[in-house]
C-alpha cells in the first residue's frame, strides 16, 4: 500500500545554486500527484530529494524534513533503504543493456542478495503484469535483452523493475516525454491502475497529462512551489496569477 | 538556376566519391601490413612446421629437426603469470579511476603513473625487474619474466578499463542506485558488467602486446634450451627463441625462427579469439 509524503521546509542546492527554496507540501497516499512548471524550475530536483537520489551528485546539499509514511528519510534511514521503498522511473527508459528482460525486472532483488528462484519468478511475472508488459514479452523473458524492446516497452520494463522491489511510493520523472502518443497513453493508463496500490508523484511537461492522471497538482517556478491544490482547481481556477499565466501558455 | 543546380549536384557526387574512395584506400592501407606480414611468415615459415616443432626441444646447430616445444610452453606459462598479475591489478586500478577516485589527487597520480609506465621502454622494464627480483638466491626465473610482462600489461588494462567504464551511460548507474542497490554493488554488477566487452578488449590488447615482447625477458626469464615448468628456474619463451635463432649463423635456425614467428602470431590470434568467444557467450547469459 502507498503512504503519504510530508515535506517541510525543504531546501536544496547544487553547489551555490539554490535550486529548491522552502518547499512545504503534503502528498496524499494512493493518489497520483503531478508536478508541473517550466524547465529548470526544480521539479526534477524535488522528486530526487524524495528518494535521496539528489545526493548521488557530490556537489548537492539538502536541508529540511521529508517524512514518507512514518519515516523521516534524512534522519531515520540510509539512502539504499529509502530507495527500496521509493521507486523511481526516469525520463529516458534506462534498462540494463546487458541483461535479459527477466533479469532487468529481477535486478533490484537479485543485486540485494535475494535468491529464491520460485519467488523471483512470481515477482517478475506479477511486476510485468502490473506494468502491462507481460503479454508482449512472456515468451522471451530470458532470451531477449531489455535493450531490444521498443522505447515504450522499455519504459514499462523500467516501471516493472521499479515495482519488483515492492516500493510504497513511485516517482516518475517525465516518464512519457521520450515516447510516442500510443506508448504515452499506455503509461497513463498504467498510472491509473497503479495508484490504487502506490503513491505516485509524476513530473510532467505536458499539462493535459497532469490533468488526465493526477488528483493533485503542484506548480513550481524558479525553485519555489507557487501553488499546490486539486488538479481541477489548478487548471480551472488557480489562486495565483503566475499559475494562471503558465497554464494558459503565457510563458514556459 | 537549373544549370547551377546540376553543377552543384555533380560537385557533390564527386566529393562524395572522393571521400568514400579515400576511406576505402585508408582501410586497405591499414589492413595491408598485417596481411603482408602474415603472408610472408607463412611463405618463410610454414615449410618448417611439423609435429616435431611443437613437441621437440631445439636441436643443436648442424643437426636437422628439433622444435620449439619448450618455448611454446614457456611462453604460455609466462603469459599466464603476466595475466594473473596484470589483469586484476589493471582492472582494479581502472575501476578506482573511473568510479571511486574520480576527481581525487590520488586518481590523478595513478593516471599519470599509468601513462608514464605505458611509455617506459620494455628493455627498461626488464632491467627494473632484474634489479628488483633477480637476486643471487633467486636467479633468472619464469616468475621474474612473468612479473616483467605483467607490469607491462597494467597501464593498458587500467586505462582501457577506466575509459570503458566512463562510457557506461549515467542513466544506467542511476537506474541501479534508484533500486536501492549499494554503490559498490552497482559498480561491480552493473557498470563493470555493462563495460565488460570493452574491458576484455583492453586485456586482450595488453596480452597480445606483451606476448611478443623479447626485451623484458632477456634479463628475467633468460631462456632455456630444455623443458622447464619451474617458476624459479630460467624458462624458454617464443620471442626469445626467435631472437636467438634469427641472430644465429645457421640456415636451419633461421627457418625455425620464421616458423616460430608464425606460431607466435597464430597463437596470439587464437587466444584473443577464444577469450572473445567465451566472453560473448558469458555476457549474453545476463546477470546471475
Amino acid at each position: 500500500m502507498g503512504v503519504g509524503i510530508e515535506v517541510t521546509n525543504l531546501n536544496a542546492w547544487y553547489g551555490t545554486n539554490h535550486t529548491l527554496q522552502d518547499i512545504n507540501l503534503n502528498i496524499p497516499a494512493n493518489h497520483a500527484t503531478a508536478l508541473i512548471g517550466p524547465s529548470g524550475c526544480g521539479k526534477s530536483t524535488f522528486v530526487r530529494c524524495l528518494n535521496r537520489m539528489h545526493e548521488t551528485n557530490p556537489i548537492a546539499r539538502v536541508t529540511g524534513t521529508v517524512r514518507i509514511g512514518d519515516l523521516d528519510i534524512y534522519e531515520d534511514a540510509k539512502p539504499v533503504e529509502i530507495r527500496r521503498r521509493v521507486g523511481m522511473v526516469f525520463q529516458r527508459p534506462n534498462p540494463f543493456p546487458t541483461m535479459s528482460i527477466y533479469d532487468n525486472v529481477a535486478a533490484g532483488l537479485k543485486l540485494n542478495g535475494y535468491t529464491n528462484r520460485r519467488a523471483l519468478d512470481e515477482i517478475v511475472e506479477r511486476s510485468l503484469k502490473n506494468s502491462a508488459l507481460w503479454d508482449e514479452v512472456k515468451d522471451e523473458l530470458k532470451k531477449k535483452s531489455g535493450a531490444s524492446l521498443s522505447g515504450g516497452q522499455q519504459q514499462r520494463l523500467c516501471i516493472a523493475r521499479a515495482l519488483a522491489v515492492d516500493p510504497e511510493v513511485l516517482l516518475m520523472d517525465e516518464p512519457a516525454s521520450a515516447l510516442d502518443p500510443v506508448s504515452t497513453s499506455k503509461i497513463e493508463d498504467l498510472i491509473f491502475q497503479l495508484k490504487t496500490q502506490y503513491t505516485i508523484v509524476i513530473v510532467t511537461h505536458n499539462m493535459q497529462q497532469a490533468a488526465r492522471v493526477a488528483e493533485k497538482t503542484g506548480f513550481f517556478l524558479n525553485g519555489r512551489m507557487v501553488e499546490f491544490d486539486s488538479t481541477h482547481k489548478i487548471f480551472t481556477n488557480p489562486s495565483d496569477k503566475r499559475t494562471e499565466d503558465y497554464i494558459t501558455g503565457r510563458f514556459g | 538556376m537549373a544549370v547551377e543546380y546540376k553543377m552543384r549536384a555533380r560537385m557533390r557526387t564527386l566529393a562524395d566519391g572522393t571521400a568514400t574512395g579515400l576511406a576505402v584506400l585508408s582501410t586497405l592501407l591499414v589492413v595491408a601490413p598485417l596481411v603482408a606480414i602474415f603472408a610472408y611468415l607463412v611463405y618463410k615459415g610454414a615449410s618448417s612446421l611439423n609435429m616435431d616443432f611443437f613437441t621437440q626441444l631445439p636441436a643443436p646447430p648442424g643437426e636437422a629437426g628439433g622444435g620449439m616445444g619448450n618455448a611454446i610452453l614457456g611462453s604460455g606459462i609466462l603469459l599466464a603469470i603476466a595475466s594473473l598479475i596484470g589483469v586484476p591489478i589493471g582492472i582494479g586500478g581502472g575501476i578506482f579511476l573511473a568510479e571511486f577516485g574520480r576527481g581525487t589527487k590520488l586518481a590523478e597520480a595513478v593516471r599519470f603513473t599509468a601513462d608514464v609506465l605505458n611509455g617506459v621502454p620494455s628493455i627498461v622494464m626488464g632491467m627494473a625487474v632484474y634489479g628488483l627480483i633477480v637476486t643471487p638466491q633467486m636467479p633468472f626465473s619464469a616468475l621474474a619474466g612473468g612479473v616483467a610482462l605483467g607490469i607491462m600489461m597494467i597501464p593498458t588494462v587500467c586505462r582501457t578499463t577506466e575509459e570503458m567504464l566512463l562510457m557506461v551511460p549515467h542513466a544506467v548507474r542511476e537506474a541501479a542506485l534508484a533500486l536501492g542497490v549499494p554503490n559498490w554493488r552497482s559498480v561491480l554488477s552493473i557498470t563493470v558488467k555493462t563495460a565488460s566487452p570493452g574491458i576484455i578488449t583492453g586485456c586482450m590488447l595488453a596480452f597480445a602486446r606483451v606476448a611478443g615482447e623479447t626485451a623484458p625477458l632477456i634479463f628475467t626469464a633468460f631462456g632455456n634450451a630444455f623443458w622447464s615448468t619451474s617458476l624459479t628456474r630460467p624458462i624458454a619463451a617464443l620471442p626469445l627463441q626467435i631472437y636467438v635463432y634469427a641472430l644465429s649463423p645457421y640456415d636451419d635456425w633461421h627457418r625455425q625462427a620464421w616458423a616460430g614467428a608464425l606460431v607466435l602470431i597464430v597463437l596470439i590470434v587464437a587466444a584473443v579469439s577464444l577469450v572473445r568467444f567465451v566472453a560473448s557467450r558469458g555476457v549474453l547469459k545476463g546477470a546471475s
